[in-house]
């Protein structure tokens, strides 16, 4: 749910990182994080276990410059991936104007990116949206790994509405903002149409 | 798409403005703060500089959705009222409508009776904002009705024009 604010000229859209267990949602944003100019950016809050595995959520506010007079910021958020954790997952889609599915390209986590982009579609039902028109991104995680499944193979498999594809490395910020920029430009493309 | 964006015209947030500033004096707190239920700010007063307030709107959010969703856990509508009491500052939150939530920081200067003695007052005010715009986008969105929206005229050039391509 955009917010726009009239007297302070702001907009602000949330996106959401969503996928299974250690696919490097965390990383995409704190990748972004390090990376932002400070002024830009606002704190990297991370709410996790001892073991550094994210327990509800991580949140970034970025500001992505300006647009026809009103500044635009994104709220970055993270969901936790482990599959115990849905009732949280559910409560962070809430009010969320685009999402970025985060693949692990590994063999042995196929399935459990299909179960999440499953996982992803109900609990975006749940809270009135349709995964078939939200604005979506696919980013095909951890490329670098020797056991990466082809692009091809992948995009078979979890490519389903000709959404931006993108492959990445979070961890040395291979694709990570352009996965962002893929995103953005939806949500925003979704606002000129009104 | 099922969402309702929330637009907020100058009208309205000056007196959501005013409203938070007489709640802080009143209840002689630190800092009042009102956010959405999604996590983004809306209004806020006192000695604001003093708190990262984007962090404490997000986290906000999370805490009453979290609070929320073990309302329904236990069969129970909400919980429309969440204190945190710490050694110097106490966090008093509270639902506003069904779209908004106050937040009151205030330390001994104050007391946990008369912050919710104003909350409660200043809660009914806001609600009736919050009714205002939420029926507005109601109304637009069951006539097809848009407001003059600044991004109906964007080009795809300001878009690329934003990301520096």
């Amino acid at each position: 749910m955009t917010f726009i604010n009239f007297a302070s000229r702001e907009i602000n859209c949330k996106i959401v990182y969503y996928g299974p267990g250690l696919c490097g949602k965390t990383t995409n944003i704190q990748w972004i994080h390090n990376q932002a100019n400070p002024d830009k950016r606002g704190k990297l809050v991370s709410l996790a276990t001892e073991t550094d595995r994210t327990l509800f959520f991580d949140f970034l506010p970025l500001d992505m410059g300006t647009i026809r007079g009103f500044k635009v910021r994104f709220h970055l958020y993270t969901v936790p991936g482990q599959v115990f954790y849905d009732a949280s997952r559910k409560l962070i889609l809430r009010g969320c104007d685009g999402v970025i599915f985060v693949a692990d390209s590994q063999k042995p986590r196929m399935e459990a990116n299909i179960e999440s982009i499953a996982n992803l579609a109900t609990n975006l039902k749940d809270n009135g949206f349709d995964i078939r028109t939200i604005p979506y991104v696919l980013q095909l995680n951890k490329r670098d790994m020797p056991s990466a499944v082809a692009a091809e193979e992948m995009e078979r498999l979890l490519r389903f509405r000709g959404e931006p594809m993108l492959e990445a490395v979070a961890n040395a910020g291979t694709g990570v903002i352009e996965t962002l920029k893929a995103c953005a430009r939806q949500i925003l493309v979704e606002l000129q149409k009104g | 798409m099922a969402k309702l964006d929330l637009v907020m015209f100058e009208e309205e947030f000056k007196l959501l403005q005013e409203i938070t500033a007489r709640l802080a004096k009143d209840a002689q707190a630190k800092v009042v703060f009102l956010v959405d239920k999604n996590g983004q700010q809306i209004a806020a007063a006192g000695d604001v500089k003093s708190i990262d307030a984007t962090s404490l709107a997000s986290l906000t959010a999370g805490n009453v959705a979290a609070t929320d969703g073990l309302a329904k856990l236990i069969g129970e509508k909400e919980f429309s009222l969440l204190f945190h009491e710490g050694e110097k500052d106490n966090l008093h939150i509270s639902l506003v409508g069904r779209r908004g939530i106050l937040v009151v920081i205030f330390d001994q200067n104050s007391s946990l009776a008369l912050v919710r003695l104003r909350v409660k007052k200043t809660g009914k005010e806001l609600q009736e904002i919050f009714d205002r715009v939420e029926n507005r986008a109601q109304t637009e969105a069951a006539t097809g009705g848009q407001f003059e929206s600044p991004f109906s005229e964007i080009t795809d050039e300001d878009i690329d024009k934003l990301f520096g391509d």
